[in-house]
């Protein structure tokens, strides 16, 4: 009897967590967003669908903008975040987690200050730009904060290791004579990265991927310390309406919404990239 | 990175003929680097290996036959020498441009690719056509019956039938000649034997050339045509299995093929027929060389030529009395220690072709026995 249920009790914190932190807040949530009133009279739950209306036709300029960057946000990270993992996977040697520990370097600082500290590298007359300025490479009113590059750069540059990683760990995992075989099949050696290596890592692409656009996506730290008025994500428009406004509803509702056009986005991209042939490969 | 797909260029003037070998090594050295450490794999090879034939490097691990084999499928470049295939100098021809092809020890299937996709892979980097592609995948999957197979992922197969994917992944090229890594090592024993005959009906009927590395003398003397004996880099012995069997022609490769029986001694005197041998235990045998008067020589005799009796047997015979200290039952083969002299332990193996309880008395421990074998059954190591 005692065995049978055993997996059941390791399960059981697990479970408890997620009825607890994430059930019971998104169920409140809901809830929340389908209220009317205000912080000082009170909310009254009157199934109020007009807030959705409201979150979409005033926000989506806002929605539509935090895709954006995070999809820039994605692409730059497995721009660089593919190359990096690749080497090494395939050339760190004996140094492997030496690099991997520098990759994840930037995390032992906080997640504020590092943006923060960007502000200060990327400002007119900061180190890159100052420098760039005084052999006169860069006009002198050339900036790059405010703009949306800099918001951009900041979401990839924050969130880098999140794709890096689970790229590696596939790589990593893979059997290193795949490579070989390819060759040995008259594959070239971009051949062989195509046919093989590539198609072999797309899980640790697909994971990497969902770990940086979802939070990228939502990000609202680097639109508010590097972006200007003009480059406002709905991360800010959530945390104004919750914390400043304090309107509630309106900012549940946008919460659901940006859920809503995540699972859209996230389940055509795994469509995109055949989920199915994917997780096969994963189950080896 | 260049994605040039034509075909395989000479690079030296030699013309290919049909006479060449297969494969030719000459000359060939490789030494790794590691730090500051050089470390020589293979130190010095002169090989040719015949269009046709079932090739085998033998020898235990670090003994530069892997090296070797990478060598010549283009994985690893020579430090010093030449490789030719079919005449034509590919030293320094990518492994993508040589006509051989490997099936290697951890298989290294695609794992994303179907089982025909596998197979399908090279030919469709030659531009096979698409017809004939399909036709030759599906013959060559027939041929190691993976027919029914075709469409299933690597990962959903067995080990066997991952081991023949990677055959079929080879041979559907018609290489000029056919690499082997160790191919048999992660199946267990009557898989592997079943392999062994498979592999060689396969290369009897197509006819490519095999260059199989193995560690397992069994496997080598089983399936091959020449074997070349490798230690330390070099090879000790290059010869057919009996030859190598029969005839070691180093210390090292009597000790590392079968069972051997070394009995040291001095040569006593020449006659007729030979040499008399005085052994280190007291007792005399003969040999059929001759050795001058005095000579130190060490004897060899594999356990199977050794015949156990208590009667003493006919004197032209080399014979030595001891007494039986253990013995091992094997169903078909019984093994003896007999032990001659005081220090001198000579393992017999005899096979239980005569009536169980007769052999059982000639040979209970304790025993005093005659052990014999012909003067040509035994021959001297080089000193």
């Amino acid at each position: 009897m005692r065995r049978k249920l055993t997996p059941y009790l390791l399960a059981l914190p697990g479970w408890a967590w997620l009825a607890l932190f994430f059930v019971v807040p998104l169920a409140g949530m809901a809830s929340l967003s389908l209220t009317s009133g205000n912080v000082i009279t009170g909310f009254e739950q009157t199934f109020n669908v007009a807030n959705y209306v409201d979150a979409i036709s005033t926000y989506s300029e806002q929605l539509v903008r935090s895709l954006l960057y995070g999809l820039g946000a994605t692409v730059i990270c497995v721009a660089i975040g593919y190359p990096a993992a690749y080497w090494i996977a395939f050339h760190g040697g004996k140094h492997k987690s030496t690099y991997l520990l520098l990759i994840l370097l930037p995390f032992f600082v906080s997640f504020v200050l590092r943006t923060i500290s960007w502000k200060f590298t990327l400002s007119d007359n900061g180190v890159v730009l100052g420098t760039l300025k005084s052999f006169g490479l860069l006009p002198a009113d050339f900036g790059v904060l405010n703009t949306a590059p800099a918001v951009v750069l900041g979401l990839a540059y924050n969130f880098l290791p999140f794709m890096v990683l689970p790229i590696y760990a596939v790589l990593e995992r893979m059997d290193h004579r795949v490579v070989e075989a390819a060759h040995d099949l008259y594959a070239s050696k971009l051949q062989a990265f195509l046919r093989v290596v590539l198609p072999i890592s797309l899980p640790g692409v697909f994971a990497g991927g969902l770990m940086t656009f979802i939070p990228t996506t939502a990000d609202y730290v680097n639109a508010s310390v590097l972006g200007g008025p003009g480059n406002t994500m709905i991360g800010s428009i959530i945390q104004t309406q919750y914390l400043v406004n304090n309107d509630y509803p309106i900012a549940a509702a946008i919460t659901f919404v940006l859920m809503a056009v995540l699972l859209l986005g996230i389940f055509s991209y795994a469509r995109a990239l055949g989920t199915e042939r994917v997780m096969e490969v994963q189950a080896k | 990175m260049t994605a040039t797909t034509e075909a395989p260029v000479p690079t030296a003037s030699e013309p290919s003929t049909a006479a060449a070998p297969a494969i030719s090594l000459a000359g060939v050295t490789k030494t790794f680097q590691s730090g500051r450490e050089n470390f020589t794999a293979v130190g010095g090879l002169d090989l040719d290996i015949q269009a046709g034939e079932f090739f085998s490097l033998l020898g235990p691990s670090g003994c530069g036959k892997t090296t070797t084999m990478r060598m010549i499928a283009g994985f690893e470049e020579p430090t010093t020498g030449v490789v030719r295939l079919g005449g034509k100098d590919v030293t320094d021809v990518a492994p993508n441009h040589r006509d051989v092809n490997m099936v290697f020890q951890s298989y290294a299937l695609f794992p994303h690719l179907s089982v025909a996709d596998n197979v399908a892979f090279g030919l469709k980097r030659k531009r096979v056509g698409k017809a004939e592609t399909d036709r030759r995948v599906a013959e060559m999957l027939e041929l190691v019956e993976l027919g029914s197979q075709a469409k299933r992922k690597p990962s959903q197969l067995s080990g066997g039938q991952r081991q023949r994917v990677a055959l079929a992944r080879a041979l559907v090229n018609q290489p000029r000649a056919l690499l082997l890594d160790e191919p048999l090592a992660a199946l267990d024993l009557k898989l592997r034997q079943a392999m062994q005959m498979e592999l060689k009906r396969i290369q009897r009927d197509i006819g490519i050339t095999f260059i199989y590395v193995t560690h397992d003398q069994g496997e080598a003397l089983t399936m091959s045509d020449r074997i070349a004996v490798m230690n330390g880099g070099y090879v000790e012995q290059l010869g057919t299995p009996a030859e190598i069997y029969e005839r070691p022609a180093t210390r090292f490769v009597a000790a590392f093929i079968g069972t051997s029986n070394l009995l040291t001694g001095t040569a006593a005197a020449t006659t007729s027929e030979g040499t008399d041998v005085l052994l280190d235990c007291g007792q005399h045998v003969r040999i059929a060389e001759r050795r001058s008067e005095g000579t130190p020589v060490d004897v060899t005799v594999r356990p199977e030529k050794i015949q156990l009796s208590t009667e003493p047997p006919d004197a032209s015979l080399s014979r030595v009395r001891g007494t039986v200290t253990d013995t091992v039952y094997l169903g078909s083969s019984t093994h003896y220690t007999v032990l001659v002299g005081d220090d001198t332990e000579i393992v017999v193996f005899q096979q239980n072709d005569r009536d169980l309880s007769a052999a059982d008395a000639i040979a209970g421990r304790g025993s005093e026995v005659w052990l014999s074998w012909r003067p040509t059954h035994s021959y001297l190591l080089p000193s």
